[in-house]
């Protein structure tokens, strides 16, 4: 039994709260600037969100989402602009002072405490007396998960608990403190469809209790589903606003803006089938992709195309032997190498560059020399430095790279270091997946980078690359799939796919359509 | 032998389990913040030196124990300082200081070398150590194992039953998601690193002060202790009443080799001595074995029952350290 | 680029004044004369004949470790174990000699069979080590340390029951061997040429060996980015065994040497804290395989100099590793402090 000296000061909390402030608020962004080194991530944001509104935010990788959500919601300061809340300008401080003004940010990854319960994560953080009052937390917990008819297990471990129930654990232990914004990023990457509904309600009920929701999203017919008003970013601009009813071509054109004219594609001959897929099958703990089809001829680019977290990652490393797969076959050059180990993966001609390029693809603290003896078959026991260093000073003038061989490769710019990621590929090749090969970098970097990969291509090579660049996947590929929430199209024709038809596949809309026969 | 001679051995147990249960304790707590120690085999000696040198130069016991305190909680502010703010590996820094200190220990203590000087007196309870079995087994031993008794119990109170504690965990399983919620994650980070050290500071002085009273040295046994307890940390999976219990299983082998030495004359006395080290540290193995990927695969080709009662053995064996052990935390 | 040089010098420099400064007040907290102190240990190392051969015969063991711990740290390994290694080296050439000792054969082959086995001996014990965390998943440090203390009770147990010396085991040993079984010495000193030889030998061998060679450079790639090393091909748990056997043959036959150049029996302790020293050593050089040698004699230096403390101050002679300690302890300091020095600017 707590104490009643405990249950006395409880109440007092929550009586000042509701007296202190009242259950709703009302949001608004005044001209919004945030810059990081040459990257303008938001550029004079003006949005005003009433209480009571689902509001959606909406735009690409890149456009500025996140970085206003994180604004928002403490992580990082603008650089210029105010928020006001009620009318009354505030400085955030912190995610911790954002919540005691009253603003609660729901990660795409819950940023909560896995190997403990899901009382412990409730608790944690709330302010009281020394004891945990755990009970009466109990309590509280029970009464706010049957108002949005949740049902999740106290004593069980959050790291046990789906995507969707740490959702609805961190959805009421942010209404407990108090939160009257409520900012929801991605919240349906890797939910099932009756999460959602339980999700999509709960939010409508916070809605009607006069608190405020903000909804970011990729996927468009949650958003339209949901919210009252959308407001579209793109490049760091707010380029858009619209009410109810919504138009799907309205906000693609928003998002992805004017459809471009696709330069011309390299067409690369119809030759053998070098790598087929079949029945692929690969799954993690958040996404399922199932009964990949797909034959890649000799020298093919196949763009992988959707947003984050779709499965086209997890799908790729599959492919070159570095995921776990569940079924199917992948056949290279006659070869089934399902289950194999990556060193195999190599021997028959797969390389895999990843995106993170320090993390996984270069060795920090090495210089250029040293990764290009690395990178090669080692001949005899001892080094012939000279001739390494002339190796990598071909592939150095080769590839372009803006840096000499003795120097490290952290201090190489990112497009640089990816030149160098490309240099350090072994001559023939018969299959190259690239993750991301382009993002970060500049126009010429981008164009000369690509300039080697179609070398490749005539030499014989295969690709398949991941992309969240519309233009790009249109402009390289010879064949896209698109990926969502684990499924695939499949294989279709870059040259008749535009943007904005894009844009819809990869926003979740237009999938039916494909099933009745389309594509190659 | 007889039931009195049993019960007095082992109530002698845990006794000498008091220094290792400090020891652990302290580690637990530090350990659950996120940061090693791993200078706990000098901190040890340094404590036990400096407790004794303190209690003999001033004849007052209670300042001996201060000074092991205020001596773990040095070291420990050093190694906070590295980790923390110089974002040094832990390991590498917390190795050094164990030799330092110990090497500190060896050199500083000559003046008091073999010197006899105050010791703990013993305290029994008055009416619980006539309770039959129980109080010649818990109350008839001194003050500082009694504290050892009351340091289990609040540690494990304060780490699972209130809100810092909560607070702690959660710094210690992911600093990020801590940090959200309120938490000043580095500021945290020190102050659990000085509180554990000095806890661990107990260690020394009651072995110095109170088990094996006086600074021997090099002869005082006390090298070692340190890396046990450090090993007793992970295999009581930062729980302290887990670790409790393997630093009591130690102190009963150890003394379980004292008695077995005078039926088995064929093995010599220091063998057994040395032998509970390396058992519990094996034990380690049984810690981590579960996630191997070969123990994995030999699971799934048992029949279903036993793989049932297999799994549920290495599960309860399991200890998961707190996720974010070892690794600096930077607020974006 | 040399402004950095001089930042860098200015910090090690530093330290170790530093270091000589809190090291100078312990003294003077004991009430030892500090600059006589200094003096006496100058002199306790480099005062005469006798003590430069010792300064060298402390030397070699301590060259060995170090060496070991360069290679299994370029892979990114703490191999605490080295002590334990080192004895099992001395335990297995040992077991080598006694089988030999009466055998029909020329000591010169005898002595080379017993090398051989200190440094299987060594290997084998680090093999265990990286068998426990590579398969175990226990943390290298742990198993090092649990197999340290494996290793002690082992050598106890030969020498106090089957290997005891005729009448009663004794801490000062096993029985000691056949002159003719000596490591051949500079006639008047201990000091074994053929040890020294070898162990500068193989300092050598592992400066080339990660400087030059295509497996010290997979070994570095490992060490800084194993994930980075396995997507290029390097098989990385074979590479860490592989420092763990190179690693524990060298303090294997540290330990042979102790047993057939120095002391000609197996004793209790007989790896004599030389794998820690060798730990030291390595992170006091930053891994710089070119400057183990010289910082290796200057710590043989420190520890056969002090010595000469304790007979002439009665202090402790553990006075050379606390200033050994020390030093590492602030210059690893220092490079943090350094590291945030030059991040401000």
């Amino acid at each position: 039994m707590p104490s009643p000296l405990c249950l006395f000061h409880g109440k007092l909390f929550t009586i000042a709260l509701a007296f202190k402030k009242n259950k709703t608020m009302n949001v608004e962004l005044k001209d919004i600037h945030k810059t990081f080194g040459a990257v303008h991530a938001n550029v004079g944001i003006d949005l005003v969100i009433p209480a009571g509104t689902i509001q959606g935010i909406l735009g690409e990788n890149g456009a500025g989402k996140s970085t206003l959500m994180k604004i928002l919601s403490g992580f990082i300061r603008a650089d210029h602009g105010d928020i006001l809340l009620d009318g009354r300008p505030v400085v955030i401080h912190s995610p911790a002072n954002a919540i005691q003004h009253g603003i609660g940010m729901l990660h795409q990854d819950p940023l909560d405490f896995p190997p403990m319960r899901v009382i412990d994560n409730f608790i944690l953080g709330r302010k009281g007396s020394l004891l945990t009052g755990q009970a009466e937390a109990s309590r509280e917990f029970k009464r706010l998960a049957e108002q949005f008819s949740f049902s999740i297990d106290l004593e069980s471990y959050v790291d046990a608990l789906t995507v969707g129930e740490r959702q609805q654990l961190e959805i009421l232990r942010l209404i407990w403190l108090g939160a009257r914004v409520l900012i929801f990023d991605e919240p349906t990457t890797g939910i099932s469809a009756a999460q959602k509904m339980r999700l999509f309600a709960a939010l409508r009920l916070l809605a009607e209790q006069g608190k405020t929701i903000l909804f970011v999203s990729h996927k468009l017919e949650d958003v339209e589903g949901l919210c009252n008003r959308i407001a579209v970013l793109r490049q760091g601009h707010l380029v858009g606003e619209a009410d109810q009813p919504f138009s799907t071509k309205g906000l693609v054109e928003m998002m992805f803006g004017r459809p471009v004219s696709v330069g011309e594609r390299n067409p690369c001959g119809v030759g053998d089938v070098t790598v087929s897929l079949s029945k692929l099958s690969v799954e993690d703990y958040r996404l399922k992709v199932r009964d990949v089809g797909l034959d890649v001829h000799c020298g093919e680019v196949i763009g992988l195309a959707g947003m984050e977290g779709s499965g086209q990652a997890l799908f790729l490393r599959a492919v070159g032997g570095m995921s776990h797969t569940v079924g199917g076959k992948i056949l290279v050059n006659g070869h089934n190498l399902i289950g194999r180990s990556y060193q195999v993966f190599k021997k028959h001609g797969v390389a895999f560059l990843p995106a993170a390029r320090l993390e996984e693809g270069l060795v920090p603290g090495l210089n250029l020399t040293e990764h290009f003896i690395l990178a090669e078959e080692p001949k005899g026991f001892f080094i012939n430095w000279d001739k390494g260093r002339l190796l990598a000073q071909e592939r150095i003038k080769d590839f372009n790279v803006r840096g000499t061989p003795a120097n490290t490769v952290e201090s190489l710019s990112g497009g640089n270091q990816q030149r160098a990621l490309l240099a350090l590929l072994r001559v023939q090749l018969a299959l190259l997946l690239l993750e991301h090969p382009t993002r970060g970098l500049d126009i010429e970097s981008t164009i000369y980078i690509w300039s080697k990969l179609k070398e490749r291509c005539q030499q014989g090579t295969s690709i398949l690359f991941i992309s969240s660049d519309l233009e790009e996947l249109l402009q390289y590929s010879d064949r896209v799939l698109v990926f969502f929430s684990g499924k695939v199209t499949p294989p279709l024709e870059a040259a008749s796919l535009t943007t904005d038809k894009l844009g819809e596949l990869i926003g979740g809309k237009g999938w039916t359509e494909l099933s009745s026969g389309k594509g190659a | 032998m007889e039931m009195n001679t049993l019960l007095i051995g082992l109530a002698g147990v845990l006794a000498t389990a008091a220094p290792v249960l400090f020891a652990v304790i302290g580690e637990t707590i530090t350990e659950r913040a996120g940061i090693i120690n791993l200078s706990l085999n000098g901190t040890v000696i340094l404590s036990a030196m400096g407790g004794f040198t303190v209690a003999y130069k001033t004849g007052s016991v209670p300042l001996g124990f201060l000074a092991g305190m205020v001596i773990g909680a040095i070291v420990a502010l050093i190694i906070a300082f590295s980790s923390i703010t110089l974002k040094r590996s832990q390991v590498a820094v917390g190795f050094v200081l164990a030799l330092l200190c110990r090497d500190l220990a060896y050199f500083l203590g000559v003046p008091v070398l073999n010197q006899s000087g105050p010791r703990l007196p013993s305290l029994s309870i008055p009416i619980l150590k006539d309770i039959p079995v129980i109080g010649t087994l818990f109350f008839k031993q001194d003050l500082i194992t009694y504290l050892s008794y009351l340091v289990i119990f609040l540690a494990w109170w304060w780490i699972f039953h209130t809100r810092p504690g909560l607070m702690l965990r959660g710094i210690g399983e992911r600093p990020a998601a801590a940090f959200v919620r309120g938490a000043n994650v580095n500021r945290m980070r020190y102050i659990y690193t000085i509180i554990g050290g000095a806890i661990a500071g107990l260690a020394g002085p009651t072995y110095s002060l109170s088990i094996k009273a006086g600074w021997m040295g090099t002869q005082s046994g006390l090298d070692g202790i340190g890396w046990i307890a450090l090993s007793i940390a992970i295999f009581g999976g930062w729980n302290p009443l887990r670790a409790a219990f393997g630093a009591y299983l130690f102190a009963f082998l150890q003394w379980l080799g004292l008695v077995l030495q005078s039926k088995l004359p064929g093995v010599p006395t220091q063998v057994l001595q040395v032998a509970p080290f390396p058992l519990m540290i094996l034990t380690l193995l049984l810690v981590n074995i579960s996630d191997a990927e070969w123990v994995e695969r030999i699971l799934a080709a048992m029949p279903e029952k036993p793989r049932r009662w297999m799994m549920k053995l290495l599960r309860a064996l399991r200890a998961s350290p707190p996720a974010a052990l070892g690794v600096p935390f930077e607020s974006e | 680029m040399k402004k950095n040089t001089w930042i860098n010098l200015g910090f090690q420099a530093g330290a170790l004044v530093l270091a000589l400064l809190i090291t100078t007040l312990i003294l003077v907290a004991v009430g030892a004369p500090p600059l006589k102190a200094y003096l006496s240990i100058l002199s306790g190392a480099f005062g005469s004949t006798r003590n430069m051969m010792a300064v060298l015969i402390t030397w070699s063991p301590l060259l060995l470790t170090t060496a070991g711990v360069l290679i299994t740290f370029s892979a990114g390994l703490w191999n605490i174990g080295m002590e334990g290694q080192m004895t099992l080296g001395a335990i297995f050439t040992t077991g080598m000699l006694r089988l030999l000792e009466d055998a029909v054969l020329p000591p010169a082959l005898i002595i080379i069979l017993g090398i051989l086995a200190g440094i299987i001996g060594g290997a084998i014990w680090a093999a265990l080590a990286g068998a426990l965390k590579t398969f175990g998943g226990v943390n290298e440090i742990f198993g090092g340390l649990g197999l340290n203390f494996v290793a002690t009770a082992l050598t106890i147990y030969l020498v106090f029951g089957p290997w005891k010396r005729p009448g009663v085991g004794s801490m000062s040993g096993t029985q000691p061997f056949d002159e003719s079984l000596w490591l051949p010495t500079l006639p008047g000193t201990e000091l074994s040429l053929w040890s020294l030889l070898l162990s500068v030998l193989v300092i050598i061998v592992v400066y080339f060996l990660l400087r030059g060679t295509h497996f010290g450079l997979r070994l570095k790639a490992v060490g800084k980015n194993s994930r980075a090393a396995f997507l290029m091909g390097v098989p990385t748990w074979q590479y860490s065994m592989l420092a763990f056997l190179l690693c524990g043959a060298f303090a294997g036959l540290a330990g042979g040497i102790q047993v057939m150049g120095i002391y000609h029996r197996l004793l209790p302790n007989i790896s004599n804290g030389y794998g820690f020293l060798g730990l030291l050593v390595a992170m006091l050089i930053n891994y710089q395989a070119v400057w183990a040698a010289p910082i290796a004699f200057l710590f043989a230096a420190l520890n056969i100099g002090s010595v000469q403390l304790q007979i002439l101050y009665k202090l402790d002679s553990s006075f050379a590793g606390v200033l050994q300690d020390m030093l590492v302890l602030l210059v690893l300091l220092g490079e943090g402090a350094r590291q945030r020095f030059v991040k401000k600017d």
